[in-house]
Parts: structure tokens; sequence; C-alpha cells
């Protein structure tokens, strides 16, 4: 991979935040050029417009760059640098607005699953997903449908759908694979679960630390999420394309 | 009369000055409310912008030296106040464009396109307690003197007054962007160190004005 695949750049006030996030994400991307742009010039606080730039331009390797930015002025310096890259090259360098532990991890992952920058940029933006279940479950689409179905005692309602299959893959569910069960997972309205984790948070998946031949339940409490079950159970069954 | 290179090299001498002389208020004004980098960020944008005023070629105009500007704070700065003082000196120098001269009208529409630049780059609106509440009272005094028709210096002076009074009026505000917002409630009582820094600079444009004109 590594040649033609998606770039990532750290910009951060601290040199040691975005240098710590490169060690990080090397972890799980190790052929990706993932570039720090961390503190000023003399090492201070603070954001560089000539880090910026010249870490876009390691970064690139013609497939684009996600650029990921701590706080307000790292955002400001980035599209000061943007818009002094010439238009083709600007063209293939996008700022991500995203968490930036959990979505440049994403974002290594899927430029290390050869994504395309699109979708590294897709995958970084729906990492924070994890932390989302909550506000949807307050303010959900279907507050009718609790009202007057079963009065969910205890919230032990389990009339979704559920599957157990086994993990095939020799590696177990490493980088490329977990990255394509939240990529699926994503795609559903409906939440999924695998072994009670949320199937759209990848590092939460990669943490669950699945080896070759664990069982995996995915299961949904929402009874429309058949569908969404069954499509990621035949993706763990498939092997995920690995022999 | 119109201002012109004289003018525009005299105000970044001025600004590197009152940035000095500023430094620590503003620096205080900032630890209060935000990260307390701004004097110190802007004082070593303005130092290090000085020296290259000599390498000026011959013949050029106040749009080469706000661009020289620009691309100083730009890479020297390190803080918010580099992207958004560099965007705005960058639009202010393509507004001026190749004029060797600037009029009143040419000054307020110079102004107009470095607050627009601060606004697009910052997305503050007025309100947000940020240099654009010290900015757009300028700009609209500004405006409003030189369709009176009156002169560049005169245009300038107008805008420096709207901006102090702008700078002033950012302490009963809650902060809405940058690190301040942060505080919410409690940013309330502290003047927003860019809009203070932005009225010195303003003013420090008028002053250079008032001598080359002899106004």
């Amino acid at each position: 991979m590594g040649e033609g695949s998606v770039g990532v750049v750290f910009v951060s006030h601290s040199s040691k935040i975005a240098e710590g996030l490169v060690e990080l994400a090397r972890q799980m991307a190790a052929s990706v050029a993932l570039v720090a742009a961390g503190g000023t010039d003399d090492g201070r606080i603070g954001t560089s417009f000539d880090r910026v730039m010249s870490a876009i331009d390691e970064a690139d390797s013609g497939a684009g760059v996600a650029v990921l930015c701590d706080l307000g002025s790292a955002i400001l310096t980035a599209e000061t640098a943007l818009d002094f890259l010439d238009d083709e090259l600007r063209a293939r360098v996008t700022i991500v607005d995203a968490p930036l532990v959990e979505g440049g991890v994403a974002a290594a992952v899927a430029a290390e699953s050869g994504e395309p920058l699109d979708d590294v940029v897709r995958a970084a933006q729906s990492a924070g997903g994890a932390r989302e279940p909550e506000r949807a479950d307050a303010a959900g689409p279907e507050p009718a449908a609790t009202a007057t179905a079963t009065e969910k005692v205890g919230g032990e309602a389990s009339a979704g759908p559920v599957r157990t299959v086994t993990l095939v893959n020799d590696d177990g569910l490493h980088a490329r694979p977990a990255a394509e069960l939240v990529k699926l997972a994503s795609t559903f309205d409906q939440r999924v679960t695998v072994n009670g984790t949320d199937a759209r948070s990848l590092l939460a998946i990669m943490s669950l630390g699945l080896t070759k031949g664990a069982s995996l339940e995915i299961a949904s409490e929402d009874p429309a999420a058949s569908n969404a079950v069954d499509a990621i159970a035949e993706l763990v069954e498939s092997g995920f394309g690995e022999s | 009369m119109g201002l012109d290179i004289n003018w525009a090299v005299d105000w970044v001498r001025r600004s590197a000055e009152v940035v000095a002389e500023h430094r620590v208020e503003l620096i205080r004004l900032d630890r209060d409310i935000g990260d307390g980098d701004h004097g110190e960020n802007l004082d070593r944008g303005f130092e290090a912008v000085v020296p290259k005023l000599d390498d000026l070629a011959a013949g050029s105009t106040p749009g080469d030296v706000l661009k020289l500007v620009a691309m100083t704070l730009i890479s020297t700065v390190g803080g918010a106040a580099g992207p958004l003082y560099g965007t705005a000196y960058l639009k202010a120098a393509a507004s001026a464009g190749t004029d060797a001269s600037l009029d009143g009208s040419a000054v307020a529409r110079m102004l107009e396109a470095a607050r627009d630049g601060i606004v697009s780059r910052g997305k503050a609106e007025s309100g947000d307690k940020t240099m654009i509440d010290a900015w757009t009272p300028a700009v609209d005094a500004a405006t409003e003197a030189a369709a009176a028709g009156a002169d560049a210096s005169a245009v300038l002076a107008a805008a420096a007054e709207a901006a102090a009074s702008g700078a002033e009026a950012t302490e009963p505000l809650v902060a809405r962007k940058g690190r301040a917002s942060y505080l919410g409630e409690r940013s309330v009582g502290h003047r927003d160190p860019g809009a203070q820094s932005s009225a010195l600079l303003l003013q420090a444009a008028a002053d250079a004005a008032s001598e080359s004109t002899g106004a």
C-alpha cells in the first residue's frame, strides 16, 4: 500500500500531541504517510503555517491528504495553508472536523485499507459515533413506538435480531477487517452491537481484541435491524475476503 | 492628499512600536480569557516585519507593504492572530492593488476588504467578542466618512476612533468564538484582546496618515 494511499496530517498546538498521534496511529497503519505538524517553528505551543504546508506536501503521494486539527487556531492555520496550495494539490486536501484521537486513528486505518480520500474523511468523521447513541436514545425518532409497544420494563426488551458467528481470519479482527466492519455498520440507520460494543466505533471494535475462532454476537435492539445484522454476520463469516 | 508607500511603511513601524509598547497589556487581556499569547505573538510578528521593510524594491506600493506584512504574520505569529491578521492584510493588499496612492474611498474599501477577510477566516459575527467588534464599527465609520468626501487621513481617524469604542464595547459581551468561548459567562467583564490590538493597529494607521499628510 503506502505508495498511493491517502496521507494523514495531525495539526496540534503541541508537538508532543501531534507526534504522539502519529505514533498511536502508526500501530494500525504501518505504511501510511502520517505526518505531525505540532507546535511553532521555534518549539513553542502554537501552530506553524510552514510546518502545516510542508506536512501536507510530505503526506501527499497523489492520493490526497486528510488534515486533523486540535483547537481553533490550528484550524485557522490549516485553512490558511490550504489557500496557499496550488489548485491541483488543494483539490485533494481535506480538513476534517473530527475528534483528534479516534478520528485520526480511524482515518489512518481507512488509509491503510486503501480507501480513497472521501472514505478516509468519512471514517474520521464517524469515529465519534460511539458517543452519539446516548443522544439518539434521548431524542430518537421512535418515541411513539416505545411508548405504545412493549412497556420496556427494565430495558430488557430483546425484540431485535441476534446472530452469532465465528471469526475465521487467521490474524483475528485486525485493522483492515475491523475497518470494513465499522464501515458496513455505519451504512445502516439502526444501531448494531458486536459483543455488546457499538459496531460503528472503530476503536471500540478493535479493543475487543477478537482472535481467530472467537465468537461474535451481532445484535440490535431494533427489530428493523435484521438486514444490518445479517449483512455484518455475513461479512464476518466470509472472512472479510481473506483466506 | 492620498496615502503612499511612505505612509504604509510608517504604519508598519508604528504598529511594531505600539504592539511592543502594549505587549504586556495584550498578554494580560489574553490571559484573562484566552491562552495569554496574543501580545507576545503579535510582537514577534511585527518585529519580524520591520527589518524586511528595508528590502522593499524601489517603486513598491502600499499594496506591496501590506502583502509583506501578511506573509510575515502568517508564518511567524503561531496563534490565531497569525492567520486572522495575515488574511486581513492579504485582502487589504489585494484591495489596494498596484495603486501608488490611496484616497479616502480606497482606504475605506481596503478596510472593508480586511474585515471581510477576517470574517471569512474566523467565521465570527458582530457581538461574538472578537476583533470583528472593533473592525466592523471601523469599516462603517470609514465608509461613512469617505462617502461624505473625507480624505484618506480623516477616513482612518474615523476608523480608529470607532475601533477603539468597539474594543471597549466588547467588555460586557459573552465570548462565542475562539478560546474565550470556553469560558462562556466568565468572559464577561474582560475586553477582547484581538479587538484591542485591532484598535491599536488602526490608531497606528491613522497616526501615520496624519503625520504623512500633515493634517
